[in-house]
């Protein structure tokens, strides 16, 4: 059965990438525990709409965790502190009457803030552009039957590509590295049969433009992990740098 | 207006591989000196994207996310249909054609739905070589699921997340491509315009998100990929920015719009539980595999579900449609889960619900077994409503799913402007008065992948095109045009905030023009949508300025489209005067209140012509000639 609770946000409001940011603090009056954190902050814009102040700017597209659209650290959490959750899944009914909750956007350098809540991740994009793909122009492909390949190994792929690309990892991690992101379309597509051709150039390529980017270095604090909405293994991070050893020591493209 | 759907001649099987031939075509050096703009980054738009730039042409792709990654085609779930047979169970290509025929209730063009069904194989291959992860048998060949509508297992499918999948698959095929330099990627873009120049699509007018400025861009072809209109209703399944704008302003520039009422009504969503409800939230069809639907049979019974015993439960989809049981399509679960309610049965708070119950799956396959297909499934439903899916049965009740209808084209993918090209759910062409499951993803990618990269470089080896600089007057009026609307809905000043109008509406909408429709209601609620939308005009409240991230503007733009939009698709509602698929008009009921169709008078598609603000639309209709299929009364019994 739903409730109301009341709560006080203090959210990040910036008005440009340029300007100072600074906390705000709303209070969020009799919202329901049936919300979700995303409803929660659409209810408070529209009561900052109708007292004629700015709402607060966040992104959001799908609202059921699958676009990777959303995302903000909520009490120094990212996506909020429920396990395997994006902001837009979680719901009220996590959080008790009285609590304050402290709303921040992603902090990276290679993200910058656009406004408030919403900042540029297209430096994920970019490290894509750098390799992360399979050649196969459309058109004279295989039977789809052709190769077999062992549940285990679909499996194990799915799990890696099962990545939303929202960012969480980045923000969660102490030095801002975006390894989890990277070694999970690496193992995506390096442990596929059709990957392998690719995989020594497509691994040094990814991690040139990750490093080109600004994102940091991984240090092994599996922050990435905790945080990821789709509970992608930081095993994916050591099947990266086993990837990438391989390819500077063997391959001829390093 | 003449609507000729271009369809070539020849037995049916023969059509697609002829008209490969007859087709012209662009020799490959002179690809590169084609200009194409790509609207949307869903499958249809990033494949076609990608398809078209492996094949040469410049392309210049559109979106507006803040990257191609995340269209709402990523939100798909449970599978892709394709003719492959590796079932062993009888499918074929005459098969899927002839279950979307039917499913369709008859109100699609055999042609198109038979060049779907023939090009759905080569998709699965091409989506295998991107390496997608799709499910796999023990032996490491790609495993099937059934879904409704179908009594083979053709549906192929990568977890409860098939849609992502294949979608990132086209958009890493996209990032390839713009990598090697043939697409330039301009995200959080919203197109706001079409421009013209001598009748034909020479470029669109779009607003820059993030600074706000209008900018003009400019090519020798449009390809539309903007998905659905689902959203009239405010609470659907679809994305938050999923808007009817782009293909509303073409519509506004002399693109007609076919079916416009043809709305799907997914039966196994998550039911509404509140006004402050954003969104719904689908649960897979594919569930209904498993799934068993029921019930009690005492109306008002609130006892805990765990508590009614099996005779006391009534299992109305297996009771009433032997042969598909809980299989049967959208339109009839969704309409007879309302049935139900209507009764008193529904379950759950408010009474609008119905069990979806895995009792005996679990007992049967274990849980494990049932954790592996439909784990995120269950996992997403516990996160939305604190109950434990393995444990007690789910509750759902049906919700705006997927649109039918869209921009009329023809059998190349174009639309009644020259160069204007539609794919995907944009566009109205295969799915007749009501989708399959697992059909979506299909079309979405034969458009992208296999049907626009041909027909498109007939179109562009017929003509010469002049140069259209954009800074040409038409480029410049539209984007006056835009500035002017756009300052328009800062001025009002009013005491409403946009979602409160658009929330309004979608009750209007799912009252009168959702799954049962009466004349009465249709008539009503047209007077309703025009009231409200002088009220939007006077009274809506639009905060921030035009030169910035403004995202109340952004949705005061598609909102504002929606409350015309909405009248078209009554309008449209009310000229069927007969039932077909997902349009149910209370007056044409077989008995058994099935959709009942009018053939002699209402076998065609129903086609809108933009006559002027505030007059009504031009009619015209393409007739819909079955030459293969017998038209018979669906029965999933």
């Amino acid at each position: 059965m739903s409730k109301t609770i009341n709560l006080t946000l203090k959210v990040w409001r910036q008005e440009g990438p340029e300007k100072k940011g600074r906390l705000e603090t709303y209070p969020a009056k009799e919202i329901s525990t049936d919300m979700s954190f995303l409803e929660m902050i659409d209810v408070i814009n529209d009561r900052l709409t109708l007292d004629g102040k700015e709402p607060i700017a966040f992104d959001h597209d799908c609202r059921e965790g699958i676009c990777g659209m959303c995302g903000a650290v909520v009490n120094g959490h990212a996506h909020g502190p429920e396990k395997g959750t994006t902001l837009c899944q979680l719901h009220m009914r996590h959080f008790s009457d009285g609590d304050t909750i402290v709303v921040e956007p992603w902090r990276a350098r290679a993200f910058k803030v656009i406004k408030d809540l919403v900042v540029d991740r297209s430096a994920f994009d970019e490290i894509i552009r750098a390799g992360g793909y399979i050649s196969a122009n459309t058109g004279g492909a295989p039977d789809g039957n052709a190769i077999p390949i062992p549940k285990e190994v679909a499996d194990t792929a799915m799990d890696a590509a099962a990545c939303i690309g929202c960012g969480a990892c980045v923000a969660a991690c102490p030095n801002a590295s975006a390894m989890l992101f990277v070694g999970a379309k690496v193992s995506h597509l390096g442990l596929l049969p059709q990957g392998r051709p690719e995989a020594a150039r497509r691994v040094q390529s990814m991690v040139d433009r990750m490093d080109e980017l600004g994102f940091g270095n991984c240090t092994n604090e599996a922050e990435c992990e905790a945080a990821c909405p789709k509970e992608i293994s930081i095993t994916n991070i050591a099947r990266l740098n086993r990837e990438f050893l391989k390819a500077k020591l063997f391959s001829p493209h390093s | 207006m003449e609507l000729n759907a271009n369809i070539p001649s020849g037995p049916l099987a023969e059509k697609w591989d002829r008209y490969r031939f007859e087709r012209k075509l662009v020799s490959p050096a002179n690809k590169r000196k084609y200009d194409i703009i790509v609207v949307g980054t869903g499958l249809a738009g990033a494949s076609a994207s990608a398809t078209l730039a492996e094949l040469g042409y410049a392309v210049k792709t559109f979106c507006i996310q803040d990257s191609p990654r995340r269209a709402h085609s990523i939100a798909a779930q449970g599978g892709i249909n394709a003719a492959k047979n590796y079932a062993n169970d009888g499918d074929s290509i005459w098969r899927l054609f002839y279950d979307t025929i039917k499913g369709g209730d008859f109100r699609a063009r055999e042609a198109n739905v038979y060049r779907l069904a023939q090009v759905s194989n080569e998709i699965i291959d091409q989506a295998v070589a991107q390496g997608i992860p799709f499910a796999r048998d023990y032996g490491g060949l790609l495993a099937n699921r059934s879904f409704g509508g179908a009594q083979v297992s053709r549906t192929f499918y990568a977890r409860g997340q098939t849609g992502q999948q294949l979608l990132l698959g086209a958009y890493s095929a996209l990032m390839r491509q713009a990598a090697a330099g043939k697409v330039t990627i301009v995200p959080r873009r919203e197109m706001l315009d079409l421009v013209l120049v001598n009748g034909r699509a020479r470029g669109i007018v779009v607003r820059n998100l993030i600074t706000g400025e209008v900018e003009n861009h400019s090519a020798h072809a449009v390809v539309l990929c903007t998905g659905g209109y689902g959203n009239v209703y405010f609470l659907s399944t679809n994305a938050m920015a999923s808007n009817v704008t782009a293909c509303y302003r073409a519509y506004k520039r002399g693109a007609v719009f076919a079916n416009p009422c043809y709305t799907q009504i997914h039966p196994t969503c998550i039911p509404v539980h509140g006004d402050y409800q954003s969104k719904l939230t689908l649960m897979s069809e594919s569930l209904r595999n498993d799934g068993r639907v029921w019930v009690p049979k005492k109306p008002g019974d609130k006892r805990p579900p765990r508590e009614i015993p099996e005779e006391e439960r009534d299992y109305y989809l297996e009771n009433k449609y032997p042969s598909f049981g809980n299989l049967v399509p959208r339109d009839v679960a969704s309409r007879n889960a309302k049935e139900q309610c209507d009764m008193g049965k529904g379950v759950g708070e408010t009474g609008r619900a119905v069990y979806l119950d895995f009792e005996d799956a679990i007992r049967r396959d274990g849980k494990d077994v049932i954790a592996q297909k439909y784990g995120n499934l269950f996992q997403m439903y516990e996160k939305i409503t604190g109950e434990n899916p393995y444990e007690t049965p789910m509750m759902i009740y049906p919700a705006v799913h997927y649109t039918m209808g869209g921009l009329w084209v023809d059998y190349n993918l174009m639309s009644t402007i020259p160069g204007l090209f539609v794919l995907g759910e944009a566009n109205f062409s295969d799915h007749g008065a009501n989708r399959l499951g697992a059909s979506a993803l299909m079309q979405g990618l034969a458009d992208g992948y296999f049907v626009l990269p041909y027909t498109i470089g007939g179109y562009l080896a017929a003509e010469s095109f002049p140069d259209v600089p954009v800074d040409h007057p038409a480029f410049k009026e539209a984007a006056r045009d835009v500035q002017a609307r756009v300052e328009r809905f800062l001025a009002v000043g009013g005491k409403r905030t946009v979602d409160d109008f658009h929330r309004e509406l979608g009750h209007i909408m799912w009252e009168h023009c959702g799954m049962a429709r009466t004349n009465e209601g249709l008539n009503k609620a047209k007077g309703m949508i025009q009231a409200l939308r002088g009220e939007f005009w006077e009274n809506v409240k639009v905060p921030g300025s035009e030169r910035d991230f403004n995202q109340s503007l952004e949705r005061a733009g598609r909102v504002a489209d929606f409350l015309e939009f909405g009248e078209l698709m009554i309008t449209d509602a009310l000229a069927r005067q007969e039932s077909c698929g997902c349009h149910l008009n209370e007056a044409y009921q077989t008995e058994e209140n099935e959709a009942k169709r009018d053939d002699e008078n209402f076998c065609h598609v129903a086609c809108w012509e933009y006559a002027g603000d505030d007059k009504e639309p031009v009619f015209h209709k393409e007739p819909l000639v079955f030459e293969n299929v017998e038209l018979t009364q669906r029965s999933y019994k």
